[in-house]
């Protein structure tokens, strides 16, 4: 860090949060400043902390399911989806086919809702009034989907332990279709707003460039990292409730910088659709529920299972001691590990940007703070 | 709601099974056939321990795999030489996570859990390592950058110091928060009350 700084006076700290609109919630960066350019960035957390890792430790395991949602809120689907697959392992049970199929379709739906927020609210941050209005309005089309199937539509508490507890509902097949009959010209639209905007493009290309060997440093994953060119998603690479039936593309971006974070996100909710189409093509029929025991009692032992979420790897390690409860249960949070590296993506940078290098990191406060 | 005979409002939460059994806690096992009360595991043998047991000999106590996923157990001072290994010779370069579990009946009260990740190999392990209440572990941040918040969190929650590391403060709790949430003598509803009193301006959080 330079010690005399442009304006040769001491360097200005600007508190920018926790109740900034651009920070997505409740978090507090301390920056460094030398006039308009950023030299350093504290992030300050925790200021949604409700103990998550503790009140799993104190409830059983199926009492805790329900908690997960809490964490990303915007992607509670994947959240319970990797919790159940840790539990399942455990217990060394599987979850039928079609329940798998029927998690795959609502994961990858909400996957798709969890990156229309995303893009509604960046391009906001950046001063895009439009693309909002239309993400939030698409969204609403998937969180729809969630409530006739089980009833709610943002905690949604989907799935359960060995399989799902509700069967589909009748059309949702048809619903699924029609979504995405209706969502990829969609994608088109929001393309069309901000793509070749020369606006767009001006407050994005070479901002907060993050490269490959900066992403594997900090451990940055999800669409961050395959922003800087690595061809990684955990559905590929070891996949899970059955991905490898599925045929679709990892999207990769070239710089790493928050232009390509955002084409690698746009192409990932059209492979999104994808993968729906397919697995209701191919929904299978049979039981939704796998043989699990009423009182759950996992040998002693321990399992780490990671999914990947739509912020990127989401793994729960829980350990258990052969009681109903969890002796420790550790969730690693995509955002928690990605925020990390908002230092250096923002050094360099001006203050602008920094609302910019938030956005792009998709973070939900909610699971950094657990 | 009220047309059953609803267990006592209370702490182990029993899910809604037919029969009202007493509640099952893990203090008093009756001894029928139970599931074995340690962790089963089966040897892990494969090119990648033999090069590990070779390079770090009795630092590698133990190297087993449970459920597909395998594990060294290893002694504190190999922990952080054995990510750097792993690192520069055999691509894990990807530290996904560290983490403590708290065994406060055992004299060494605190596992730590690293799990790595090889991108080029696609392959998950974990390192164990058992250390006392009080010990302070060299910090893995000179390794992977990532640790820095990870150990914070380690820090914040279980109170394990990270010997050298570059910014060792809490992450999620407050400051001045006293006690460590995460050790398993901390209460599920307990709180700082001074903290409480001093910057909420309440009584109590509860």
């Amino acid at each position: 860090m330079a010690d005399a700084t442009f304006l040769d006076s001491t360097e200005l700290v600007l508190n920018m949060g926790p109740q900034h609109p651009s920070t997505h919630g409740v978090l507090r960066v301390i920056l460094k400043l030398d006039g308009e350019k950023v030299l350093g960035a504290d992030c300050v957390i925790g200021y949604l902390h409700r103990g998550v890792e503790k009140i799993g430790e104190n409830r059983t395991y199926q009492m805790f399911a329900p908690y997960v949602d809490r964490m990303d809120y915007v992607a509670s689907v994947s959240n319970g989806l990797g919790y159940c697959l840790a539990v399942e392992k455990l217990l060394n049970v599987e979850a039928p086919p079609r329940a798998q199929a029927v998690r795959v379709i609502l994961t990858e739906l909400n996957r798709i809702a969890s990156h229309l927020l995303w893009l509604g609210t960046h391009a906001l941050d950046i001063g895009a009034m439009t693309p909002v209005f239309y993400c939030l309005r698409e969204r609403e089309y998937a969180l729809n989907i969630f409530e006739k199937y089980c009833g709610a539509r943002l905690t949604t508490h989907a799935f359960r332990i060995g399989g799902l507890q509700y069967e589909t509902y009748d059309g949702f097949e048809e619903d699924c279709r029609a979504f995405c009959d209706m969502f990829l010209p969609r994608v088109d639209e929001y393309e069309e707003l901000l793509t070749g905007n020369r606006i767009w493009i001006d407050r994005l290309r070479n901002v907060g460039i993050l490269n490959i060997e900066d992403c594997k440093a900090f451990g940055v994953t999800g669409p961050v990292l395959r922003a800087a060119g690595a061809k990684w998603d955990l559905r590929k690479a070891q996949p899970y409730s059955g991905y490898e039936q599925y045929d679709f593309e990892i999207p990769i971006g070239e710089n790493g910088d928050t232009y390509d974070r955002y084409l690698v996100r746009m192409e990932e909710m059209r492979q999104a659709c994808r993968i729906i189409r397919q697995a209701v093509d191919k929904l299978p029929s049979g039981p939704i529920m796998g043989k699990v025991p009423k009182v759950m009692k996992p040998p002693v032992g321990e399992a780490y299972v990671s999914i990947e979420a739509p912020k990127g790897e989401l793994g729960y390690f829980i350990v258990s001691d052969g009681s109903t409860q969890p002796y420790r249960l550790r969730v690693r949070p995509p955002s928690f590990v990605n925020l990390q590296a908002l230092d250096r993506m923002c050094r360099g940078g001006l203050v602008a940007d920094v609302v910019a290098i938030i956005g792009t990191l998709d973070i939900v406060l909610g699971e950094i703070d657990r | 709601m009220a047309d059953e005979t609803k267990p006592p409002e209370g702490q182990p939460p029993q899910p809604p099974s037919p029969p009202p059994k007493p509640a099952a806690k893990p203090a008093a096992k009756p001894a029928a056939p139970k599931p074995p009360a340690v962790m089963v595991t089966t040897p892990w043998e494969d090119d990648l321990t033999r090069a590990v047991k070779e390079r770090f000999g009795d630092g590698i106590v133990e190297s087993v795999s449970y459920v597909g996923q395998k594990f060294w157990v290893v002694t504190p001072e190999t922990a952080i030489p054995l990510l750097e290994y792993l690192k520069r010779e055999a691509d894990f370069d990807y530290l996904v996570d560290i983490t403590a579990v708290h065994y406060p009946k055992r004299e060494k009260a605190f596992d730590l859990v690293y799990i790595v990740y090889s991108f080029a190999r696609n392959e998950r392990v974990r390192i164990k390592t058992q250390i006392r209440d009080g010990d302070e572990p060299p910090t893995a941040v000179p390794v992977h950058l990532t640790a820095n918040w990870l150990e914070r969190e380690v820090y914040d929650m279980f109170g394990i110091r990270f010997a050298g590391h570059p910014d060792l403060r809490r992450i999620l709790m407050p400051d001045e928060w006293e006690g460590f949430p995460l050790r398993k003598e901390y209460g599920i509803v307990q709180q700082d009350n001074r903290w409480v009193r001093e910057n909420l301006e309440i009584e109590s959080a509860q």
